[in-house]
């Protein structure tokens, strides 16, 4: 099997669950067998990370396999140890899956001058791509980004269409709705069967008030498709009532998560203290319901004060929810750190006590399984994919502020409500194996490719 | 010979109402649910059930006898809220061939924790009896069938005659559970064992079709009496009264199945029905038995862990009864009944981690999400009675 994935990030350049996900379920995939062409937006300057290279021209490709076509194609690919059968193609787009057309414009500046410095970079491993070799001759310049977030989702499939006939593979698969129109284009063109992924739908981002392009890029893409895999039967659900799926098109795979084998902490961390610390982690926006956090801190204070309240990560609602803390009067018990990755998450984790993910609409949640695994106890939202699979968790609706309060308080109050829940929850969590997702997605590529 | 004797047991507790740590009021339980959930039962179950038995003593001429016992929280629930359950009892009562039974009057696992809550507790179920049924107990059971060779000891001394026991494995090994026994240590004491093969053929897999007995006839199962006649007196089914109906609905049979066995099982001329204390009384002990540690008739384990399997439960129990000494030196009576009613052992049940993934028998017994939840809900209540204390 030859899957032609279409993502949009990969460790360590993430902005969040999409790109967590799509490592875990393509290395599962790896090791399952399956030959995995990975393309992704350029942004990836290979001296961020030791364990990305550059796949030289003659590289130690087989002859025959997919990356030996690559290198033949003069595609310039990247290869990762722990991924022997993926090939990854970053393709120069600037844009990432949760950008707006605000935030787009402002990467747009930064990658025009990331631009020069790859080129010189890939000349340094003795890399010299054709004139033609990612862009169609007559497509757009490579570099030349899109004027809006828009004409670059459908400049990449420009792009894509120009590359994909170089390369045989059976078929697509698409992860959220920015892949769409190029994994449309290019199953149009080499009639191959489409999977397409939903990570997230816009109702999911913008609740009611949804972008109308990006709505029907999802619905093309949705109806365009094979077969779909949605992550949760929220997602699925939603696909069906919002979108008009099908039911029988729609395969619920659940994400899952990596244990990195560290067993949990038993007893306090290395320091002292008498103070609590309640943890949210995400994206400062509407989805992720920042402000019903902020609410149930604040009911929280009204019952004990040895607590305090993080809240990590970056968005657009991010001036509005320190606002909101500050006419609440508690300003001074909510920390801000801004977004964190690597080793400052570990370490937020470690120092928590709690993690509350209150979200308003949550298609999967990997959070809150990273927090279980790093043996943190947690809330989530009854309206996220992620409380369909786990039970040792406490679940609110994320509107519910008092209940939320209530067991935030109950958690820090009752050690051994603390300690049943995280044995329980990181127990639990053990069963979960993103080869069976792997192997979930192996079944729905079947159906695909019987029904084209 | 082979006696049936019959035991059911009855019981409703005061369920908890969602109760937040915002919440200040001391009423702690869900009057309108509970009052739902009794008239419900009774309707499925300990009406259309009494009926049946009453119907059966009335025909069988004193030759079908059962006995029962009903948690004093279910009398008062009956009272305030089902008065014709607690009628049709009485009647049951007044047949002569029906035996009540002791046990806490809270449905309560106080002799784990005070001798003394537990010996106030039986005195005042046994009172509650006779002043209800005109029958003074003289058979004890212990909340969940919790038994072990102290329990036995202790029972007698309050002057009960005979006390009822799980006829678990690891406490009978190679022996039936078809004979009378005597506690270990016991001077006169009697004790009767569950036949939990039978009595859980009948109150679990009655209607589990996967089962390969299924379906369990009248028939069958009076063959499976016929057959201890000779290696044993007595088949001692023991089960909750729910069973009857609720557990497993009329729709599967359970009525008739029930309405059709004592005909077969007095077929035989060696055969016959006793209530617990006369089958205690009828066959001499065949031996002691050791039970060092506690066995219960729950779950597969048949010991505390539906209780006390976890942290949880462990920590809502102690802090619970940490509370004994303060609350009776304060003589409220009212803080007194609720300390009491949040003893019953359906509260921690509630919290039980085991098999919570699976979804089994706890959830469905369980009027909360999940064991969390219960446990949040009793701490918060058990906080507020705190706060009166200090009042």
């Amino acid at each position: 099997m030859r899957v032609l994935m279409l993502g949009w990030e990969f460790p360590p350049f993430i902005s969040g669950g999409l790109g967590t996900a799509c490592h875990g379920l393509t290395r599962a995939m790896s090791e399952d067998g399956v030959e995995v062409v990975f393309v992704l937006p350029r942004a990836i300057p290979s001296h961020h990370s030791t364990h990305v290279q550059l796949v030289a021209p003659v590289a130690m490709s087989r002859p025959g396999s997919l990356r030996y076509a690559m290198v033949q194609a003069g595609v310039p690919s990247y290869r990762v140890d722990e991924m022997e059968n993926v090939t990854f193609v970053p393709m120069p787009i600037a844009a990432t899956p949760y950008d707006t057309e605000q935030t787009y414009a402002e990467r747009r500046r930064q990658l025009e001058v990331m631009e020069e410095l790859l080129g010189a970079q890939l000349a340094e491993v003795g890399y010299e791509p054709a004139a033609d070799a990612i862009c169609p001759a007559d497509g757009p310049m490579s570099g030349q980004y899109g004027r809006d977030l828009m004409s670059e989702v459908h400049r990449y499939a420009h792009l894509l269409m120009g590359f994909a006939p170089r390369i045989d593979f059976d078929l697509i698969h698409a992860h959220d709705w920015m892949t769409y129109p190029a994994a449309l284009a290019v199953a149009g063109m080499t009639g191959k069967p489409l999977v397409i992924h939903v990570h997230s739908t816009e109702f999911d981002r913008s609740g009611e008030r949804v972008n109308q392009r990006v709505y029907d890029i999802e619905r093309a893409g949705m109806h365009g498709a094979t077969q779909v895999i949605a992550v949760s039967n929220l997602t699925r659900n939603i696909c069906m009532a919002r979108y008009g799926v099908p039911a029988e098109k729609i395969t619920v795979v659940y994400n899952s998560v990596n244990l990195n084998g560290s067993p949990v902490q038993e007893g306090p961390v290395a320091f002292k203290r008498d103070e609590r610390l309640v943890l949210f982690l995400g994206r400062i926006t509407m989805q992720k319901g920042p402000e019903y956090f902020v609410a149930a801190a604040k009911k929280v204070l009204e019952k004990m004060d040895n607590v305090k309240f993080v809240m990590a990560g970056n968005g657009d609602m991010f001036r509005r929810v320190i606002e909101l803390a500050a006419d609440l009067g508690i300003g001074h018990k909510i920390l801000f750190t801004g977004f964190l990755q690597g080793d400052d998450v570990d370490k937020v984790f470690r120092m928590a006590d709690l993690f509350v993910m209150p979200s308003v609409s949550e298609p999967f949640g990997l959070v809150p399984l990273e927090a279980i695994s790093q043996g943190v106890p947690v809330i989530i939202s009854k309206q996220s994919g992620v409380s369909e699979v786990i039970t040792h968790a406490l679940k609110v609706d994320f509107w519910d502020i008092n209940e939320m309060a209530n067991k935030i308080i109950a958690v820090l109050r009752h050690a051994p409500l603390r300690e049943t829940l995280k044995k329980h929850a990181h127990f639990e969590i053990r069963k979960f194996s993103w080869h069976d997702a792997s192997q979930a997605c192996l079944k729905v590529y079947e159906r695909a490719r019987i029904a084209v | 010979m082979a006696t049936v004797c019959f035991y059911f047991q009855v019981h409703q507790p005061y369920r908890l109402r969602r109760y937040s740590v915002f919440d200040s009021d001391p009423y702690y339980f869900d009057e309108y649910k509970n009052a739902e959930i009794v008239r419900k039962v009774a309707a499925k179950c300990y009406l259309p059930a009494n009926h049946l038995m009453l119907d059966l003593v009335r025909r069988h001429n004193g030759r079908f006898r059962i006995s029962y016992s009903i948690t004093g929280v279910t009398i008062d629930q009956f009272a305030a809220y089902c008065p014709e359950a607690l009628e049709s009892f009485k009647q049951l009562a007044a047949t002569g061939c029906v035996e009540f039974l002791a046990e806490t009057f809270y449905h309560s696992l106080a002799f784990l924790y005070s001798r003394d809550e537990f010996r106030d507790q039986v005195v005042a179920h046994a009172a509650k009896t006779n002043e209800t049924f005109g029958y003074q107990p003289r058979v004890f059971r212990n909340t969940e069938l919790v038994y072990n060779n102290d329990l036995a000891h202790y029972v007698e001394g309050l002057g009960y005659q005979t006390i009822l026991g799980e006829g678990a494995d690891h406490v009978l090994g190679y022996r039936s559970p078809d004979y009378v026994y005597m506690p270990h240590g016991a001077e006169r004491m009697r004790l009767l064992l569950k036949n939990y093969r039978l009595s859980d053929d009948i109150a679990f897999r009655f209607s589990n079709r996967q089962w390969k007995e299924w379906p369990l006839t009248a028939e069958k199962f009076a063959g499976w009496i016929n057959q201890v006649n000779g290696n044993g007196y007595v088949v001692n089914l023991f089960m909750d009264y729910e069973t009857l109906g609720e557990h497993q609905w009329e729709d599967t049979g359970i009525f008739d199945f029930m309405r059709r066995l004592p005909d077969l099982v007095l077929d035989h001329p060696d055969n016959n029905f006793m209530t617990v204390s006369e089958a205690a009384a009828a066959y001499e002990p065949a031996g002691t038995v050791d039970v060092p540690h506690m066995v219960s008739w729950a779950d597969v384990e048949r010991d505390l862990s539906a209780w006390l399997g976890n942290a949880m439960q462990s920590n809502a129990l102690h802090e619970l009864y940490r509370l004994e000494k303060q609350i009776k030196d304060r003589g409220d009576p009212q803080i007194l009944h609720d300390w009491r009613r949040l003893q019953t052992s359906d509260h921690f049940y509630y919290m039980c981690t085991k098999w919570f993934a699976d979804g089994d028998v706890h959830k469905y017994f369980n009027p909360y999400e999940s064991p969390y939840d219960s446990y949040i809900n009793f701490m918060n209540v058990l906080d507020n009675l705190r706060q009166r204390l200090r009042r």
